[in-house]
């Protein structure tokens, strides 16, 4: 899937930039993003090194378990395959409360952590587990109560109410939410049907 | 008012988490700056483990969009859009939205330029911009540090939930601001 789509994209920008009769831009666009991707990385080093600092204290005086034991009906039901006492539980509640706070910054370092611990118990190291799809469904619709930055955008160019759009994007999340578990579900369920179907036949 | 009590807590949050969290660790006999240290030497490795995933991820959207792609891509979408009665601008943010967070946030800001931030596309804009999640950016980043290379489902469950909130964006704003 994500072969076809690499693949995809690259190949049309390169034939339409050909078309196009500009070809140069393909070199100087890949080249250029190569760059401002290894940027991207060594910006994320500091902030990655300070929030999972940060989350290893809350660990260490056993927060983060709280947390979790708190979350714990909503959480097993979400993520069945995951045990309940699992340290990738409080890193997925972590790693959403970042997100809805707006805090995209300390969102990636525990959403990583997450990943880490899921992959402990997955038994198929090269390829996603159920629990991670369900978490990447969860994490890439989550709700923010406080979209900060199109917020400031807005009041630079002078809009007299920059903040009304909040309303309207928590209900189009919320909406976005509810179908990316959905179908994170159904595709659960149909895995799971055919698993026993092999089993019996 | 809302807004207010909103704007409050994201300024306070980031202190507020690194105020109580280690105060809470020093409670409870922790020793807090050795197992800051530990924590950071963690997060330092994961970040340089994800470089080769977003370099791949990178260099491919950069060359679909530079090259022109994305607008012949979006122009094919054309007449669904006009079914939907969604502006022919929105089009290329909405494309981008799953693929690159900077990139739309740009086209965002182009578009308040032009039109105003009160004008119905550019309300739009920023409602998409403060809907969904750049997924592709996310799986990538996330399945790349922990060396998953096999999404099975992830892509579609992910993409499903954009498309979702692109629609209800444009529904929303033809309601309250249409």
């Amino acid at each position: 899937m994500l072969n076809m789509i690499w693949l995809l994209l690259l190949v049309s920008g390169i034939l339409v930039a050909a078309w196009h009769g500009n070809i140069e831009v393909v070199t100087t666009a890949a080249l250029q993003a190569a760059r401002d991707a290894v940027e991207v990385c060594l910006n994320l080093v500091g902030i990655m090194a300070l929030w999972l600092g940060i989350m290893k204290i809350a660990e260490s005086g056993g927060m983060v378990s709280v947390l979790a034991r708190m979350l714990r009906p909503l959480m097993v039901r979400l993520f069945p395959s995951v045990p309940p006492n699992h340290p990738a539980m409080g890193a997925i509640i972590l790693n959403l409360s970042a997100n809805m706070l707006g805090l995209g910054n300390a969102a990636t370092p525990f959403g990583m952590k997450a990943m880490q611990h899921l992959q402990e118990i997955n038994p198929r190291p090269n390829t996603a587990s159920e629990a991670m799809c369900t978490f990447l469904a969860l994490n890439t619709s989550c709700i923010t109560l406080l979209p900060a930055t199109i917020i400031g955008v807005r009041a630079s160019f002078n809009s007299t109410n920059p903040a009304e759009i909040v309303g309207p994007c928590i209900l189009a999340t919320a909406c976005a939410m509810l179908v990316g578990v959905t179908v994170d579900y159904l595709f659960r369920r149909r895995n799971r049907r055919r698993r026993r179907q092999d089993s019996a036949g | 008012m809302l807004v207010n009590v909103l704007n409050v807590i994201s300024q306070w949050a980031i202190p507020l988490l690194l105020l109580l969290i280690p105060l809470y660790g020093f409670m409870k006999k922790v020793p807090v700056y050795e197992k800051f240290v530990e924590g950071a030497e963690e997060g330092f490795r994961t970040a340089v483990r994800i470089i080769p995933f977003l370099v791949g991820m990178m260099v491919a959207i950069s060359v679909f969009r530079a090259s022109g792609a994305m607008m012949v891509f979006s122009s094919l979408l054309k007449p669904i859009t006009d079914m939907i009665a969604a502006p022919a601008e929105i089009l290329p943010l909405a494309i981008m939205r799953p693929l690159s967070g900077s990139a739309v946030l740009g086209m965002a800001t182009e578009i308040m330029r032009v039109h105003g931030p009160d004008s119905f596309i550019g309300r739009l804009a920023s409602v998409m911009q403060g809907t969904t999640d750049t997924t592709f950016f996310v799986l990538t980043v996330y399945f790349g540090s922990i060396g998953v290379y096999r999404y099975r489902y992830a892509v579609v469950s992910g993409l499903s939930a954009d498309i979702t909130g692109f629609l209800v964006s444009l529904y929303l704003c033809h309601r309250l601001f249409g």
